[in-house]
């Protein structure tokens, strides 16, 4: 069994109560202190800020070309946080239960209710840095409902939060370098993570400009590298998003947990053809006034306009009446994959569903033609007043869809379809965000705490920060406070040389395949093995079946992978190649973390495990836990158990009919 | 929409790195599906040299690939990030281009963006640029509530507009001075609307303004081209902003700053 | 902040342009109003009071120093802004942007400032030199001329406009400079207004449309002026 060290007390109590008596570190010696941050999103940027702020002195990596692109960027709709400014009953319980509730008793109570707690003094934070959130005419902060919770509690700026929050953050962080508190290197990646006594000392990187190996030592590391979601190949991740850094760390004794909780998003537009590279999200908010149908005939291959409303199956408001189109994610991605599944997918791929703005846009004009007083106007004129206020509510939406698939969704209903968007599992850490190798922490979408089998929406970025500002500040002093006699380890130790070695020959083996296979074709191919047998629907036998599927995959990448270029220079197949072999490994390991788990709960489905309506079966006695895994060997884990506790929720099972 | 294939000529800008010469070399795709991304049928491309074997594959600076990075860069038919306006190169689909079209792809040019490898170029100006400035002093903790003050409506929704920006360096490759006016400008006016980063308005822009400079960045001449060009539709009405908010720093600051 | 910092940085070299592109804005209100006298058609008699007056009072003449360190001022700053500004991209592109992005006399008003510093050499030589220093490079002698009711001898500059203007070539050399004129108006009007900090929308809009009319309008009445003449229509 884990041990997670959660502090004892009750609920409510345990963040005062670590913070009133965790260790400190002294000015002076902070100075001495090196701290290593990979990867520079919400919670690597948050981070590196206010770890620089504090005077330790901070490194920070990222592959992009400046720290401001990462991914954290992409994120649309908005962040929750429990400050009850709509005056609508919300308060720090109810985030925290929302949370608990929608990761379908997955995740950590007292991880949970600390995020909950530190939730308000985000937004604090981010409105002093002057992030421009929407507000009401009276000037103050606006709010919206997100994700099916029954208050507003999510803050926005129109559909580029997570771009405003990663820019507030970002210049956070480079207000540290200014001041000489943080370095950055951008263009570089994380190819290794060095330990000596048992502890996390530094990392082995690569200069992607010249391909250059460098050694950087610390105190501690911090992974903040996000999920993983592109092993699928096709996901909403953007192109260099990779389990790399995560994986090293796995391979050197960092545990690694729920590897299968995936989640799926439903409102993503549809793959065109095999030429798709990725995906692109379209606002979960879409969902609030659209209607999402298909036709009642089984490949029906008439146009949208032409399929009478009789004939249309609106089949979450036939399935569920209470929350219709609003359903949960996960619910609402499996019941569009039925649908395609069962034959009744529309466009030219059979593998989407419409989402109408018909009625909606009716709707909304027949209440303006009210609000301006036209009792006489037509259902044309409606219709115009209508598109008018869609256009003010989701206009860049529609342009966005528009620019993609070349179709006018104002006249045409889109079409959508579920895709991977964001990886509940990853590193395993303990209430401090410690991973099991001491000295490593992992922040943000990168570790496995908080969202539990599925995450809600507006979620991830508030977690990104919480871990970022208000949490490893505290818990990285307690680890600190027992490293300040020891001097950061110099970079010609041996464990250096022995993790650069490790890294140059897996490099000039990788180039010295020279076979006839693009690293591209072998993503793609991973991809589609996870898609079918690991994605929203898995049973025992294809899962079995994947496994093997995969360990070939693996065999035949490192015998018959082509890698262009030279090592010595910028290289992104040679890049790609290194992260798509780690895919691989990973790949293996969510198959049999998902073969494990034998019950369906949140964003893990097994078909196995249903009820008769379809509905996804827990089984809180045998699978109420944390599986993280260790590393062994090549295609070997052991498994270790935490053990859930719910002191305060009562598990039951979720209902949205 | 109809979809349809086409088969294109690319004249494509090939630099090995910094130091070298660089010049265009011209290559032939076929049946590119009109449905495709600009990048995806440089993924094409880059598949096809892999496999022939004679060349390395392009270098060009891509990850999102939703328009909202900022990192894809090219400079299409005399356009930064092609013919759509308001549209990032990997949001610019292929059904804006004909079958037998020859289009031209060349990296930003500005000495202030060397080239590293063919279309990549380095933008860390730009990051240099808002450490100089681009933030407010406030350490984490140090926050009030976020509805202690109130912002006015209009000012609110033009920092965010301002806030937009994405740092792609589109102004930069658009502009015949090589001027890095509007990222800049969309800064300071982000920063400058509000009343969070009002304490910091004038050492802001004279800092921002001095890096700016030091970067090697052009003088604007108001052409307008940045914004044309910018796919976030940035106002040039920002530069007038940081004009006037330079004027007043100009006028009345007493502290000398040393950049 | 000193000075020297706020008048170097790329931004005060800015403000230089537009103080003095709005100082010499300022300067064509008077000199087109003060020409527009040679059409009251009394023989040039209005005109040549007012030029006189221009060139005998003391303020004006100070003005007139500064007028021409403003010129000076002008165009050095621009020719080595524009200068500078070319030195910031060592290669080129193979296909330019051209006027998709902005209008292709914002872009040439080096070129357009060249043009109209050569007429105006051209201008000086016709008509300030003689007046100035009794003609001594000046196309003819310029002669005097009293009207009744004073002794005051006028300069008769409106005969030297007559003269001058009686050839084909130098109207049409005067024509294509105020189009010139024209042109670096249109964009350094407003461009000196945004310059210099305007960013209120309204009065941009405002800016830009008095701009164009202020181009249009000042260039088209200095054009009319050798044109008229040329035709007689004033005699």
């Amino acid at each position: 069994m884990l041990d997670a060290k959660i502090p004892a007390g009750k609920l409510d109590e345990k963040w005062e109560d670590y913070k009133g008596h965790c260790k400190l570190v002294n000015p002076a010696n902070k100075r001495r202190l090196e701290i290593i941050i990979v990867g520079t999103g919400l919670a690597g940027a948050s981070a590196a800020a206010s770890l620089g702020e504090l005077g330790y002195k901070v490194k920070a990596f990222c592959y992009q070309d400046s720290p401001r692109r990462a991914h954290s960027i992409a994120a649309q709709g908005g962040i929750n946080a429990a400050k009850n400014y709509q005056n609508d009953g919300d308060s720090v319980f109810r985030l925290f239960y929302d949370t608990i509730k929608g990761g379908d008793y997955r995740a950590r109570e007292a991880n949970v209710h600390r995020l909950a707690e530190v939730s308000g003094s985000i937004i604090d934070q981010c409105v002093a840095q002057g992030v421009p959130f929407a507000r009401e005419y009276g000037g103050l902060l606006s709010n919206r409902s997100f994700g099916g919770t029954q208050v507003q509690r999510t803050f926005y700026a129109a559909g580029q939060t997570g771009q405003q929050l990663l820019i507030g953050a970002y210049q956070a962080l480079e207000r540290q370098v200014a001041l000489g508190n943080v370095r950055m290197y951008n263009r570089h990646e994380m190819l290794e993570l060095v330990v000596s006594d048992g502890k996390a000392k530094g990392i082995i990187c690569r200069n992607l400009i010249n391909g250059e190996l460098e050694r950087h030592s610390g105190h501690a590391v911090l992974l903040c590298t996000g999920g993983y979601g592109n092993v699928f190949y096709l996901s909403t991740n953007a192109m260099g998003c990779n389990v790399t850094a995560a994986w090293k760390a796995h391979k050197k004794g960092a545990y690694f947990a729920n590897p299968c909780f995936t989640q799926i998003h439903p409102t993503c537009i549809p793959v065109s053809g095999d030429h798709q590279s990725k995906l692109t999200l379209m606002s979960e908010s879409l969902r609030n006034d659209g209607r999402i149908w298909v036709p009642k005939k089984q490949n029906d291959t008439r146009k949208p306009n032409e399929i009478p409303e009789e004939e249309r199956d609106y089949y979450l408001e036939r399935r569920y009446p209470a929350f219709g189109n609003l359903v949960p994610r996960d619910v609402a991605s499996r019941a569009a994959k039925e649908r395609c599944d069962a034959g009744y997918g529309v466009g030219t791929s059979r593998q989407a569903v419409y989402l109408d703005y018909a009625d909606a846009i009716l709707r909304y004009g027949q209440i303006e033609a009210g609000k301006r007083d036209l009792t006489t106007a037509d259902t044309n004129a409606f219709i115009q007043m209508g598109k008018e206020v869609v256009r003010e509510k989701y206009g860049n939406l529609f342009d966005m869809y528009e620019k993609i698939t070349g179709e006018n969704p104002y006249e045409l209903p889109m079409r959508i379809y579920p895709a991977v968007h964001y990886t509940m599992g990853g590193l395993w850490v303990d209430y401090e965000l410690q991973t099991t190798v001491p000295g490593l922490y992992c922040l943000g979408e990168a570790n496995f705490s908080d969202h539990g089998a599925n995450r809600l929406g507006a979620s991830a970025l508030m977690q990104g920060l919480a871990d970022g500002y208000f949490v490893i500040p505290y818990t990285i002093g307690n680890y600190l406070a027992d490293e300040i006699a020891n001097k950061a380890m110099p970079i010609d130790h041996p464990a250096f040389a022995d993790a650069e070695a490790t890294v140059e020959n897996r490099i000039n083996k990788l180039k010295s395949i020279n076979g006839k296979q693009s690293v591209e074709s072998f993503h793609k191919r991973l991809g589609k093995i996870m898609w079918d047998k690991c994605g929203m629907a898995r049973n025992a036998e294809g899962l079995l079946q994947a496994i093997r599927e995969i360990q070939q995959l693996r065999d035949e990448f490192w015998s018959d992978v082509r890698i262009p270029g030279d090592i010595n220079e910028m290289n992104s197949e040679l890049d790609k190649a290194g992260r798509v072999a780690d895919f691989i490994e990973l790949g293996e390991l969510m198959c049999h973390d998902a073969l494990t788990r034998n019950e369906s709960c949140g964003g893990h489905f097994r078909e196995e495990f249903q009820t008769p309506e379809g509905e996804a079966l827990r089984d809180d006695q045998d699978y109420m836990y944390v599986a993280a895994w260790e590393y062994k060997n090549l295609s070997e884990w052991g498994l270790h158990k935490e053990e859930l506790k719910y002191d305060v929720v009562k598990p039951s099972q979720r209902s949205y009919k | 929409m109809e979809h349809y294939n086409m088969d294109l000529t690319l004249k494509i800008w090939r630099q090995k790195n910094r130091q070298s010469k660089g010049g265009f070399r011209t290559y032939e795709v076929k049946n590119i599906s009109s449905e495709m991304s600009f990048l995806e049928m440089i993924d094409v491309l880059n598949e096809q040299l892999i496999m022939e074997g004679k060349e390395d594959p392009i270098a060009f600076d891509h990850d999102c690939r939703e328009g909202i990075c900022g990192m894809c860069s090219m400079y299409i038919n005399g356009k930064p990030h092609g013919p759509w306006k308001a549209t990032t190169v990997c949001q610019l689909h292929m059904r804006a281009f004909k079958n037998g079209e020859t289009i031209t792809v060349e990296p930003w040019r500005a000495n202030s963006f060397p080239v590293v490898k063919d279309l990549v170029t380095d933008r860390s100006a730009f990051d240099r640029i808002i450490q100089a400035g681009g933030y407010i002093s406030v350490n984490t903790g140090n926050a009030v509530d976020g509805n202690s003050v109130a912002v006015d409506k209009e000012k609110s929704d033009k920092a965010f507009y301002a806030a937009a920006c994405i740092a792609c360096g589109a102004c930069v490759a658009a502009c015949k001075n090589s001027s890095a006016m509007l990222f800049v400008s969309a800064k300071v006016s982000h920063l400058g609307l509000l009343p969070q980063g009002a304490p910091e308005r004038q050492t802001r822009v004279v800092s921002m303004v001095a890096q700016m400079d030091k970067e090697g960045f052009g003088s604007c001449t108001n052409i307008q081209a940045c914004e044309a060009a910018c796919p976030k539709e940035i106002s040039i009405t920002n530069i007038a902003r940081l004009n006037g908010e330079y004027l007043s720093a100009g006028l009345t600051m007493e502290n000398k700053l040393t950049t | 902040m000193t000075w020297k910092q706020m008048f170097t940085s790329s931004v005060g070299k800015k403000f230089v342009m537009a103080l003095t592109g709005i100082f010499l804005i300022s300067f064509l209100v008077v000199h087109v109003g003060l020409n527009a006298c040679i059409w009251a058609n009394d023989n040039g008699k209005m005109f040549n009071v007012a030029a006189h007056f221009m060139g005998t009072t003391i303020l004006v003449r100070i003005m007139e120093i500064g007028l021409f360190l403003g010129i000076i001022v002008h165009l050095v700053q621009g020719y080595i802004l524009n200068l500078q500004n070319q030195k910031r991209r060592s290669v080129g592109y193979a296909v330019e942007y051209g006027n998709r992005g902005s209008k292709w006399y914002s872009r040439s008003m080096g070129l357009l400032g060249t043009l109209l510093l050569l007429f105006l050499i051209m201008h000086i030589w016709h008509f300030w030199t003689p007046s100035r220093f009794g003609g001594m490079w000046s196309v003819q002698p310029l002669s005097e001329v009293t009207y009744p009711g004073t002794q005051i001898e006028y300069h008769n500059l409106y005969a030297e406009m007559l003269t001058v203007f009686q050839n084909p070539i130098i109207v049409i050399l005067y024509v294509i400079g105020c189009i010139s004129l024209a042109y670096h108006l249109m964009h350094g009007f407003e461009s000196s207004f945004r310059t210099v900090g305007v960013h209120n929308n309204r009065y941009l809009t405002l800016i830009r449309y008095t701009g164009r009319g202020f181009s249009i309008i000042v260039s088209l009445a200095f054009a009319m002026m050798p044109v008229s003449m040329y035709l007689g229509w004033v005699k």
